[in-house]
């Protein structure tokens, strides 16, 4: 890609990123270009990241183990849902992913969990995001009981209205109360560490990643 | 005497060359019989007393020179006997140290001159001279054989007429007679001192065992012996150790101190050296005295052990009681512990028991003597022991348990010491009552022990949610507390802490925080090892967490071992360098999980210090890492929650003078003073209290006027709802009154009104504080009618009956300073309070009777008919002259002016005369306390108005060391002396002895004083001296 390109589209995108100054963007646009490799004769909009190699980032790169979650967090930074990130939604997403307010991330944290997206978390979504979160138990004749009972323990905390499934505002009030609740069902965000680590290797020497 | 020395007397263990007695009671008791045999011999055989020693008994002494007066060439170094042996060497010769002696009479002199240090010097004595009968009669006499001894003294008398062996003999006969009266009255003494036998020490142990375990009730928290064998003759010790009469080695652990490893051996129980190596092998070497049994051994060692156990006897008696008269009522069977408050019931119980362990060990046994020989059975029986083989390997495992406690041990002994003494122990011995299985217990101790299940058994997102559920419950609630540790809650909570998952470290602390405002969860959090882990997150890069740590640390922090543990980890540093963060004030960008304001940050660490620094070593710690300018900076914000912890920190640590100097550097009063004007009372009341602590320096007592800090203090002293702030309210005037210029604010404030205002209904802590304040102010006249105009002096007397002994001290100064006014004087004889102060004289406190006797002074003074009140009291001048005996100098000094103001009225002076003031006083004159010698020699001036006094006081030998009081540096001192001496001057001896010890010339360097009083005084002296020369010359010459 030529540089006038690049510049071009790195002010596009910082005009509308809240949380990346303009060398922040084109740090990020470098590492993306990276990551899916440059190919220059395929036009820049339809080139992208897909769900495997997106996978891989949030694996090796923010240790994410749960694939139900990195699936959903896929979705959560595809917005348009062709099946590939490209590089608006890389920028977007990561603003959120790794910058965003705590309304942000909220609303980030519930459309991954709302597994169906009809804007409720479930209990049933709640059982299959919670279903491997308890050590198998060689004692217990339903091992499913535990994960049962989790869901209730998570209902009784965070659903306000008493209907049996999480709507975002009950959701949003028991993460007020405590942050904690953030990332409830599974992490979909980075953790401190990662974050750090990734920020500082993307933001400054951008070298190590060529050969990434 | 040779024998009983050699055969009685216990020696160390160091070898015989160089032996030195150990201090057992028997030694002790051998020695005291030695001192009496040698000071009566003067008496009984003066003739023999002469008789000079084949070679002088040679000993390194304590003794200076200036001890020894007339009869002695003193000079700085030496001292040499004026009686000399007939080629002229004198009897005894000090070259310091060294002293050697070389007759009976100048041994009993000198034992005479040691006074108090008798014992020692005996025992240096007989320590230097290993056999002193061979140095005092020669060779010869050392050699004889008991038996053959008289034969032998028959056998010389015989063939010699030598008058001078005549003498020599008849002294080997008194050493002999010496030495067999050694051999029986030590004898005596061991049979009394009764040995203890394997059965009694098992018994014993059994005993303490059954009352031993943790909580607050038992009276040790552990006691095991070191070995699980145990032999046929009931001992555990080695069989090489039987021989030196050891039974077994047990390991203490107290509540109250590190823990003990004790011999008990036939001889008694005393500290052995602990486990010395990797072996576990008991260093056997005794540590410390020998004491009669284990219950006396560990009520000297611990105070948690006596008062538990004289409890634990209460309750048994109590119960024994019930069950056998079964009257008691109701009430007092159902509150044994308000029983025992009774303080006299208490103490008669603890004697009780004394009495009955006591009369059990009386009986000698002779049972254990008898089976001492155990070893060489136990040689013989070499296949029985192994067929113990299982048994002895087991109590080596045990002994390593052991040295693992000892090895501990020793490294705290110097933390337990040096802990502060204004540290609370409210919270460390709680009753440690874990919760009955099935007995009623609430839901909430299922459901937390489901949610500790899925904590246990939970990757990172089920943690954080049993977390986040966990803490909905009222975890302020005693029994959530404790569902929590029973069900090993704290112990996966601690466990979290040591992950990498930052959230369930979040989630964990936010819990602990919590429940660890219980003081049974605090100890469990410090028995589990918690403390370290939370000191090392205090350098975790998330702010939140940080906070979360040092909050809980504050919370944990609150008794002694887990105050060390904390600094023993590196807290106190890290904890410290929370402090800094407050330095730039931006907000963060965004508000997440894992960041907070560093104000916050600040907040937590100050809070944590806060509780960590009622350790002494911890206020050390925090001022080695630079922590009293970090504090000083926060002390200048104005975040209430902030300065609290802050001030807080800074007035438990006020304790010490490096830290009041410190504040004082840091300019940190002026901050305190303006927080005074805080409209939070807790913070007020801080702030106050460190001003309290700080204002005994005197510039800092100023920084407070100057800052405008006595105002606030005045107005607060309206507030009489809140006590504790009252009482450190109270505590900041009285010691900012110490300085007069403050006194002078204070009245303009009317606080000296407010002041005798809160003399009545107030708790005593502020009583204390109020009377010493009063006392200051009544320095000054203005002062002190004010105090009489508002009817303080009667409220002040009625405080002389009370028992609060600082309440005391301080009220007896105040009502002293009232009656240096004439007209308060008249009050207080109306109210009957002389004889009050005098009573207090009887207090067994010598602060509360050295200051008694100091106010007495100025009611003497200035009561109307002082004689004639004076003698009122019965039996009153023979207790002020019987004080006269007491050991503390202050004591001394304030009874002397006591004496001094008493004797202005000749009939008193009659008295205190007859009751012997003279040799008392004379005693006393050998002292360097300036203080003590200015009214000692002020009391002999006045006492020399009676009678032959003069004369008496010159026998007495008080006039030598009063001539040396001439060479002090202070005036007072010197005004006092000059007066006395010109007193003592009347008499000619008198005139004899101060010029033989040079007065003359320090005399007359004294007429050059400014002082009048002096210069007269000196001059009046000198002229006696002079006179009575004048008169001998001329006696002479005509």
């Amino acid at each position: 890609m030529n540089r006038k390109k690049l510049q071009k589209l790195t002010d596009n995108l910082t005009k509308n990123c809240k949380h990346f100054n303009k060398f922040e963007v084109n740090c990020l646009i470098k590492l993306f270009y990276n990551l899916v490799g440059d190919v220059p004769e395929r036009p820049v909009a339809v080139i992208g990241l897909d769900r495997n190699a997106f996978r891989n980032i949030l694996h090796v790169t923010f240790g994410m183990t749960d694939d139900m979650i990195m699936d959903r967090v896929f979705r959560g930074f595809d917005k348009d849902n062709d099946g590939c990130v490209n590089v608006s939604e890389w920028i977007n997403g990561l603003s959120v992913f790794l910058r965003g307010s705590l309304e942000e991330k909220m609303k980030y944290c519930f459309e991954v969990f709302d597994l169906n997206g009809d804007g409720f978390i479930s209990k049933e979504e709640m059982f299959h995001m919670l279903k491997n979160s308890l050590l198998k138990q060689p004692s217990e004749e339903d091992p499913d009981e535990g994960i049962k009972d989790l869901v209730e323990i998570t209902l009784k905390k965070m659903d306000h209205d008493h209907d049996g499934k999480l709507s975002f505002a009950d959701y949003e009030k028991a993460v007020r109360e405590e942050t904690l609740l953030l990332e409830a069902f599974g992490p979909c965000l980075p953790d401190p560490k990662s974050q750090m680590e990734f920020e500082t290797q993307v933001f400054k020497d951008l070298t190590d990643f060529n050969d990434m | 005497m040779g024998v009983a020395l050699t055969r009685s007397a216990q020696w160390t263990a160091a070898g015989y060359g160089t032996g030195t007695l150990e201090s057992t009671p028997l030694n002790e008791e051998i020695l005291k019989e030695i001192i009496v045999f040698v000071e009566h011999f003067i008496y009984k055989y003066p003739h023999e007393a002469k008789f000079v020693f084949v070679e002088p008994l040679e000993w390194n002494t304590d003794l200076e020179p200036s001890a020894f007066e007339s009869g002695y060439i003193v000079s700085e170094t030496t001292v040499k006997s004026e009686e000399v042996d007939k080629n002229g060497q004198p009897l005894l010769l000090l070259s310091v140290p060294q002293i050697k002696v070389r007759s009976f009479g100048q041994l009993a002199h000198f034992l005479f001159i040691a006074k108090d240090t008798k014992l020692k010097e005996a025992q240096a004595c007989i320590e230097g001279n290993r056999d002193p009968v061979v140095k005092i009669l020669g060779s010869e006499f050392g050699e004889m054989k008991e038996d053959s001894m008289a034969l032998n003294i028959l056998n010389k008398i015989s063939t010699d007429d030598d008058p001078e062996n005549e003498i020599k003999m008849k002294i080997a006969i008194l050493l002999k007679q010496l030495d067999l009266h050694l051999l029986n009255h030590s004898l005596k003494y061991i049979s009394l001192q009764i040995n203890l036998n394997p059965k009694t020490v098992k018994k014993d142990i059994e005993l303490l065992q059954r009352f031993s375990g943790k909580g607050e009730q038992t009276v040790l928290e552990s006691i095991e012996y070191t070995s699980d064998y145990e032999f046929t003759n009931g001992c555990r010790a080695p069989p090489w150790r039987q021989m030196y009469g050891e039974i077994c080695y047990v390991l203490v652990k107290p509540h109250d101190v590190e823990a003990l490893c004790i011999t008990c051996s036939a001889e008694g129980v005393f500290l052995n050296g602990g486990k010395t190596d990797e072996e576990g092998d008991i260093d056997y070497e005794r540590k410390g005295e020998v004491y009669k049994d284990l219950v006396t051994f560990l009520k000297e060692k611990s105070a948690v052990f006596s008062e538990n156990m004289s409890r634990q006897e209460n309750i048994s008696n109590e119960e024994q009681k019930n069950q056998i008269e079964e009257v008691l009522t109701k009430e007092e069977a159902a509150v044994p512990q308000k029983a025992i408050s009774s303080s006299d019931r208490l103490k008669k119980n603890h004697i009780n028991f004394v009495k009955t362990q006591m009369s059990k060990r009386l009986e000698p046994s002779l049972n254990w003597r008898a089976k001492v020989d155990f070893k060489d059975k136990n040689l013989t029986k070499d296949s029985q022991e192994e067929k113990h083989g299982g048994k002895v390997e087991k109590s080596r495992t045990s002994i390593s348990h052991g040295k693992v406690q000892l090895r501990k041990s020793v490294d705290k002994i110097e933390e337990t010491i040096s802990e502060s003494s204004s540290e609370s122990e409210e919270d460390e011995e709680q009753p440690d009552h874990r919760q009955e299985a099935n007995a009623d217990l609430p839901s909430e101790y299922w459901q937390i022990q489901k949610l500790v299940k899925y904590l246990k058994g939970g990757n990172q997102t089920a943690t954080v949610i049993a977390l986040c559920s966990m803490k909905d419950f009222n975890l302020a609630q005693e029994t959530c507390q404790l569902a929590i540790r029973d069900v090993g809650g704290l112990e996966v909570l601690i466990n979290l802490l040591d992950t990498d998952e930052v959230k369930c470290k979040i989630g964990s602390l936010k819990i602990l925080k919590e429940i660890s405002h219980n003081p049974q969860i605090r100890r469990n959090i410090v028995d589990l090892g918690g403390l370290p882990i939370m000191v090392n997150i205090l350098d975790s890069p998330y702010k939140s967490l940080k906070c979360l740590a040092a909050e809980t640390i504050a919370n944990v922090a609150k008794f002694k071992r887990a105050r060390r543990a904390v600094r023993q980890h590196g807290g106190i540093t890290k904890l410290v360098a929370l402090l800094d963060c407050a330095q730039n004030a931006t907000e963060p960008a965004q508000s997440s999980l894992y960041e907070t304001r560093d104000v916050e940050v600040a907040r937590c660490g100050a809070l944590a210090l806060w509780s960590c620094s009622k350790s002494y070593s911890n206020k050390e710690a925090i001022r080695k890492a630079g922590g009293i300018p970090l504090l000083a900076r926060l002390l200048k914000t104005s975040h209430e929650n902030m300065l609290i912890p802050v001030v807080g920190t800074l007035q438990e640590c006020a304790s010490e003078e490096n830290y009041r100097a410190a504040i004082k550097a840091e300019r940190i009063i002026e901050n305190l003073v303006k927080n005074l004007n805080s409209e939070n009372e807790q913070l007020q009341e801080h702030c106050a209290m460190a001003i309290y602590q700080c204002a005994e320096d005197e510039e800092t007592r100023d920084l407070v006027r100057l800052h405008g800090g006595l105002k606030p203090l005045a107005s607060l002293l309206n507030n009489t709802k809140n006590k504790e702030l009252l009482a450190a309210v109270t505590g900041a005037i009285w010691k900012c009154s110490i300085s007069k210029e403050n006194v002078i604010k204070f009245r303009e404030y009317k606080a000296i009104e407010t002041l005798v205002g809160l003399l009545t209904d107030q708790p005593e802590e502020v009583l204390v504080n109020v009377v010493g304040a009063l006392g200051e102010c009544c320095q000054e006249h203005e002062n002190r009618v004010i105090v009489r105009r508002c009817g303080g002096i009667q409220p002040l007397v009625n405080l002389l009956v009370g028992i609060n002994q600082a309440l005391l001290v301080n009220v007896t100064k105040a009502v002293g300073a009232c009656a240096v006014e004439p007209e308060n004087m008249a009050i207080i004889d109306r109210l009957d309070g002389v004889r009050l102060l005098w009573s207090l004289l009887k207090n067994p406190h010598p602060d509360v009777k050295a200051s008694a006797a100091w106010a007495l002074c100025p009611c003497i003074e200035n009561a109307k008919d002082a004689g004639e009140m004076v003698r009122s009291f019965v039996g009153g001048l023979e207790l002020v002259v019987n004080l006269l005996k007491s050991d503390n100098k202050e004591v001394l000094a304030s009874v002397c002016a006591a004496i001094t103001n008493i004797a202005k009225d000749q009939e008193n002076l009659a008295v205190i005369t007859d009751h012997g003031v003279v040799p008392l006083l004379s005693k006393l004159a050998n002292t360097n306390n300036d203080n003590l010698r200015r009214h000692l020699a002020e009391a002999v001036s006045r006492c020399c108005m009676w009678g032959r006094n003069r004369v008496a006081f010159g026998e007495h030998r008080a006039v030598a060391p009063l001539v040396r009081y001439l060479k002090s540096n202070d005036t007072n001192v010197h005004r006092a002396t000059a007066q006395a001496l010109y007193q003592l001057s009347e008499d000619a001896d008198n005139c004899i002895t101060m010029h033989e010890n040079g007065a003359v010339k320090l005399l007359l360097d004294m007429v050059g004083s400014p002082d009048q009083e002096l210069q007269e005084a000196a001059a009046g002296c000198i002229s006696n001296i002079r006179r009575l020369a004048l008169a001998t010359e001329k006696a002479r010459y005509t």
